[in-house]
């Protein structure tokens, strides 16, 4: 299985450097976003509950992308059936596109989270950094475990591109909540506050919770 | 098949709606802060909690259709989600109403229920559509099913989720009840849950039994060799 | 021709919805034989390789392939089995190598086999580059080496000359054809052509065999009158 996975996601991620397909667009978008919040909102800065929302519904709506974008390279140059010959466990593939979602996550935050400090955060973002980092590890979990299955269901329909934000969206409301209510105190006013506890178990929860159900029915949803 | 013991249940649940009504309006007492609009409480909360139910239950019906690939449970998954769904529209007008009724605004943020039902709403309200963007009929059973699994997993993470955020300023009825509230509300309250969740039961049934026998009624008009119009093609499960 | 049967269909059929694309199918194709599925366009001929390869479920009957029941038991022939499809199932952004060093790795084949299969189909030359900048037919010799890297005992070939000139038919016939030694199910645009190398004949339309039975024996113009 690990090895099937390592396979899977080599492939995955020597596409993605050759294509440049997912990250450069997330990442443009992002800071796009943040610009239109700038005039949205008209505020020069922000801090608090307020920055946090507004990197949250940022990293979301860009995760989206990614979503939609996850399994079109396989759909359309027929690397599922490709897959589903080989005789190896098909959640392998699942938990391959799980993790190239996150690095994306990643590699994007790793260019927004700077230019949201840089462009609208109010308060310096270096206090904030490592209670930050647990927190996008954890949401990122939670968007990836979910966004994977949603690509996947999505992959089959006529209108993947309305059915991926309008099943993803909802799914994801108490991940982003969850990550907001983290956030906020690290990027307050005077100084980072403790991560509230109960937060942290929620998320937790949640990653595993569906990650557990992704891998018990991801089978489902490959065979014809 | 679906239409047994239909009889008697559907008698049940007209007793016990109209019990639960009578109860409702001349038994029950009127609540001492927010008067006779709290009685919607009877109404609201029941089908909260059916209607959550009914959606957890629509997504172990669709396990079982991925267990077994017995198409009747798709079916049976499928028209549980739909009840719920109306269920929770209910929930959204009635916790709107009580609301405005209690504190004079049609929608509060602060409302657990309320809020992560209407969260539950917009996800649910997919299920159809994504039904009806799938053509094959085996393939949309089965997408369906693993998309219900996942939303009736959901449901309860997401009330505790938005439970959580909340800042508790609602007056819980349900929360203060195995404290304070009065052996009346309480009995009311428990006879409206038996009677909504009857009632979910025998329109479930209902559905069920009217859904199968249109199936075999075509299937026989085609074994006589009349000529059959192919069904519209729609979301819906078919049984053949 | 060995003696268990390597393929059993009985009574195969699958259903989209209210159609049948397939339906009734027997056959029973020994070890080393060579079967001509042959029938005009919808007849069902890529529906009952895509069962063959586990990749579609059949609604009815059974479907054995060296002695296990599809698609349920289709872990355990996966590895066994070749599947030249019509599209090529290969990453266009990929270099004909990646994409085999790709399915090498799902395969657990050696990596040496890679270049070995690409010398074969005679694009040792072209190994790197991207499948995209490749012509329709160099794509099918990559998809051949794709289907025959993990040396299968079964081939499912789904045209598989159409994009090919003699030069390069001739070339991949070690591969997938008779000479090959393996059990082949194949279908074709030329139907006396398919005919000619084949010991069985499997003829469809609308779903339904019209024909199942020993080459020698067939009429092809009483099949298409």
């Amino acid at each position: 299985m690990t090895r099937i996975v390592g396979v899977l996601l080599r492939k995955e991620l020597v596409l993605e450097l050759r294509m440049r397909e997912s990250i450069p667009a997330m990442a443009l978008f992002s800071v796009t976003v943040f610009v239109v919040f700038h005039f949205g909102l008209d505020a020069d800065q922000v801090e608090g509950q307020l920055a946090a929302g507004v990197l949250w519904v940022t990293m979301l709506l860009a995760a989206l992308l990614g979503i939609n974008r996850l399994f079109v390279t396989d759909a359309e140059q027929g690397g599922f059936d490709a897959f589903l010959l080989a005789p190896v466990d098909r959640t392998a593939l699942y938990v391959a596109k799980a993790i190239a979602l996150l690095v994306y996550l990643l590699v994007v935050q790793l260019v927004a989270i700077p230019a949201f400090g840089f462009l609208l955060l109010g308060p310096g973002l270096e206090q904030a950094l490592p209670g930050l980092l647990l927190v996008v590890v954890l949401a990122d979990i939670g968007i990836c475990v979910i966004g994977t299955l949603v690509a996947a269901i999505a992959i089959r329909t006529r209108t993947r591109d309305l059915i991926v934000p309008l099943l993803a969206l909802p799914l994801l409301i108490p991940v982003v909540l969850a990550a907001s209510e983290l956030t906020a105190p690290l990027l307050a006013e005077g100084g980072a506050q403790a991560l509230p506890g109960r937060w942290l178990t929620l998320v937790s929860i949640y990653d595993l919770l569906f990650a557990l159900i992704a891998y018990a029915i991801f089978d489902f949803l490959l065979e014809d | 098949m679906y239409g047994k013991g239909l009889r008697p249940l559907a008698a049940a649940t007209a007793l016990s709606v109209t019990a639960a009504l009578a109860l409702v309006f001349f038994w029950a007492p009127n609540d001492a802060d927010q008067g006779f609009i709290q009685k919607i409480f009877y109404i609201h909360v029941p089908i909260a909690i059916v209607a959550l139910c009914g959606f957890v239950a629509g997504g172990i019906m669709a396990l079982q259709y991925l267990r077994t690939r017995d198409p009747s449970w798709d079916l049976r998954s499928y028209v549980a989600i739909h009840l719920s769904l109306m269920l929770a529209v209910g929930v959204l007008v009635t916790g709107s109403i009580w609301a405005k009724g209690s504190w004079g605004q049609w929608w509060l943020w602060d409302e657990p229920m309320l809020v992560s039902f209407l969260i539950v709403f917009l996800l649910y309200a997919c299920y159809q559509p994504l039904r009806f963007s799938i053509e094959q009929p085996e393939t949309q059973a089965r997408y369906a099913a693993v998309f219900a699994v996942v939303a009736g997993a959901f449901v309860p993470i997401n009330f505790a989720a938005v439970r959580m955020a909340e800042s508790y300023i609602h007056p819980r009825t349900l929360g203060t009840t195995t404290g304070g509230m009065p052996g009346e509300m309480m009995i009311t309250f428990l006879v409206a849950l038996v009677a909504v969740a009857l009632l979910f039961v025998t329109l479930w049934k209902y559905e069920l039994a009217s859904k199968s026998a249109r199936f075999q009624l075509r299937a026989l008009r085609k074994r006589l060799g009349a000529d059959v119009p192919a069904p519209r093609r729609s979301g819906a499960p078919e049984l053949s | 021709m060995g003696s268990s049967p390597v393929v059993e269909l009985n009574g195969l059929g699958r259903r989209f919805g209210e159609r049948a694309a397939l339906e009734g199918v027997t056959l029973t194709v020994p070890a080393g034989a060579t079967v001509a599925v042959l029938g005009p366009n919808g007849a069902g001929k890529s529906t009952l390789l895509r069962i063959l390869a586990g990749l579609l479920r059949p609604t009815e009957g059974v479907a054995q392939v060296l002695g296990s029941k599809l698609p349920d038991e289709g872990w355990a022939v996966r590895g066994r089995v070749g599947f030249l499809a019509h599209e090529p199932m290969l990453y266009r952004e990929l270099t004909a190598r990646e994409n085999l060093a790709f399915h090498a790795g799902l395969f657990g084949v050696a990596r040496e086999r890679v270049d070995e299969v690409l010398d074969a189909v005679g694009l040792g030359a072209r190994a790197g580059d991207r499948v995209a900048e490749l012509s329709r037919g160099m794509t099918q010799r990559v998809s051949v080496a794709r289907a025959v890297l993990h040396d299968p005992e079964v081939l499912l070939l789904d045209e598989p000359v159409a994009n090919l000139d003699p030069g390069a038919a001739a070339q991949v016939a070690p591969l997938i054809g008779a000479a090959s030694g393996r059990t082949r199910i194949l279908t074709s645009h030329d139907p006396d052509a398919a005919v000619a190398e084949a010991d069985l004949v499997l003829a469809l339309r609308d779903g339904r065999a019209v024909y199942a039975g020993a080459a020698a024996d067939v009429d092809l113009a009483g099949l298409y009158a």
